[in-house]
């Protein structure tokens, strides 16, 4: 049996989603990191970004993630985000739309936030 | 229809009027009381992971932070006060302005100044009748508050505490809020936010004997604790109005099932009453006709003589 590690990820208001898994790739504030089962205990702050999870099963989970925290012990990984999406949960179109009203307005927040999501909704394409 | 019955009668249809609506008010109450408490129990994953976190930091490292070292002689204090935007929930604000009033009194006299900050509409009409000053208040959230107006409540409260003392800042943050016990019991407490004690907050998020890991902070312990402790309180604060939202709709149902009980009791002593007058209003009558039978009998047996 392949080695797992549990993976939680929390936003503010809800679970969004929890399993096995082999491998999390997320960007902190220095850069990019994998985490892979048996890493050290580990505390950093992430950048807003998608986050992908190699699920023990072979699939893979694509969220985006806007700031947070990755913390890791036990082999158990934890990503708290005050907003996380799924990549299935987000609707490109809309928020296509999203990011061209951000651009018009001149939203430099909104428009971060949109692009999050789309480089997640295309990243798990 | 005599005046008499009249009048309790249109005084029943009256009471049954009220009644329908404070049944229908418990009853959206009792319902919106299971929402808040599903989301309640929805934000508390991320509020124990963040209280993890945060022990971790703070237990784990030497740093030393101005939100978790106490300042050595604290001449101000904020204190957030959380009430509801509407009433018809019994004693639920009152509870909560008078611990807010009473903590705001303990700090003056240990000689801090207090800068109010308050939640709902409520307690904002109350400190405002009395013309006291408010350091910031916010409305218009407190059925269904989102994390997003816990930010927006957390930000002034944040600058404040990180700003110097000397340009108006505030060495120390207290929260008043109710806290919800169960659907029959809530009670207003207050509790220091800021600056933290790590000892409580220790006890509340690793179970005694479990060692916390030594963890690797990325990119440093100081950066960490920087980005932590503002999510924490905004957590914190957020956890308070969704308890307080869940403990007002508790106060509403319980305030409004009484109020239903006392239009029946009032309605039940009402038809009595109503009953009584027609009773009376029945033998008046008969006895006016006895009385009249008697009279005409009396007259034509007169006449007859």
């Amino acid at each position: 049996m392949a080695a797992e590690l549990h993976v939680e990820l929390v936003a503010a208001d809800r679970q969004v989603w929890s399993g096995e898994a082999t491998l999390v790739v997320a960007r902190t504030t220095s850069g990019d990191i994998g985490v892979m089962p048996g890493h050290q205990p580990l505390l950093g702050v992430l950048e807003s970004g998608p986050v992908t999870i190699r699920t023990s099963d072979g699939g893979t989970v694509v969220a985006a993630v806007h700031g947070g925290f990755v913390s890791f012990a036990d082999n158990k990984l934890s990503l708290l985000a005050e907003i996380a999406e799924l990549s299935d949960e987000i609707d490109v179109q809309r928020t296509e739309r999203e990011l061209e009203r951000a651009k018009a307005e001149d939203d430099a927040e909104a428009q971060r936030r949109a692009d999050v999501r789309l480089r997640a909704a295309t990243a798990a394409r | 229809m005599g005046a008499q019955l009249r009048v309790y009668k249109r005084r029943i249809r009256s009471v049954s009027a009220t009644k329908k609506i404070t049944k229908a008010m418990e009853m959206i109450a009792a319902s919106r009381v299971v929402k808040a408490q599903r989301k309640v129990a929805a934000s508390t994953p991320y509020a124990t992971e963040l209280t993890r976190a945060v022990t971790a930091v703070g237990t784990g490292s030497n740093t030393r932070h101005p939100l978790t070292t106490e300042a050595e002689n604290p001449a101000r204090a904020a204190v957030l006060l959380l009430t509801s935007d509407r009433g018809l929930a019994g004693a639920f604000n009152s509870n909560a302005i008078k611990a807010a009033e009473q903590l705001t009194e303990r700090l003056e006299r240990e000689g801090r100044q207090v800068d109010t900050y308050i939640v709902g509409r409520r307690g904002v009409a109350h400190y405002n009748f009395r013309e006291r000053k408010v350091a910031e208040s916010f409305t218009g959230f407190t059925d269904e508050p989102s994390y997003a107006d816990a930010k927006k409540v957390a930000a002034p409260l944040i600058e404040a505490i990180e700003k110097e003392t000397a340009d108006g800042g505030v060495d120390e943050l207290h929260i008043v809020y109710t806290e919800f016990v169960s659907m029959m019991t809530q009670t207003a407490l207050d509790a220091r936010l800021l600056p933290l004690r790590l000892e409580e907050v220790a006890e509340e998020a690793v179970p005694k004997g479990e060692i916390l890991p030594l963890y690797d902070f990325e990119p440093s312990a100081e950066d960490v604790l920087d980005a932590l402790l503002p999510r924490y309180v905004e957590s914190r604060i957020y956890n308070a109005l969704l308890q307080s939202a869940a403990s007002k709709h508790a106060a509403t149902r319980r305030a409004m099932k009484s109020a239903t009980d006392n239009a029946g009791e009032l309605i039940n002593t009402l038809s009595r009453l109503a009953n009584a007058a027609r009773q009376a209003e029945i033998t008046q009558e008969i006895s006016e006709i006895v009385g009249g039978a008697s009279a005409l009998a009396d007259a034509t047996a007169g006449s007859d003589r």
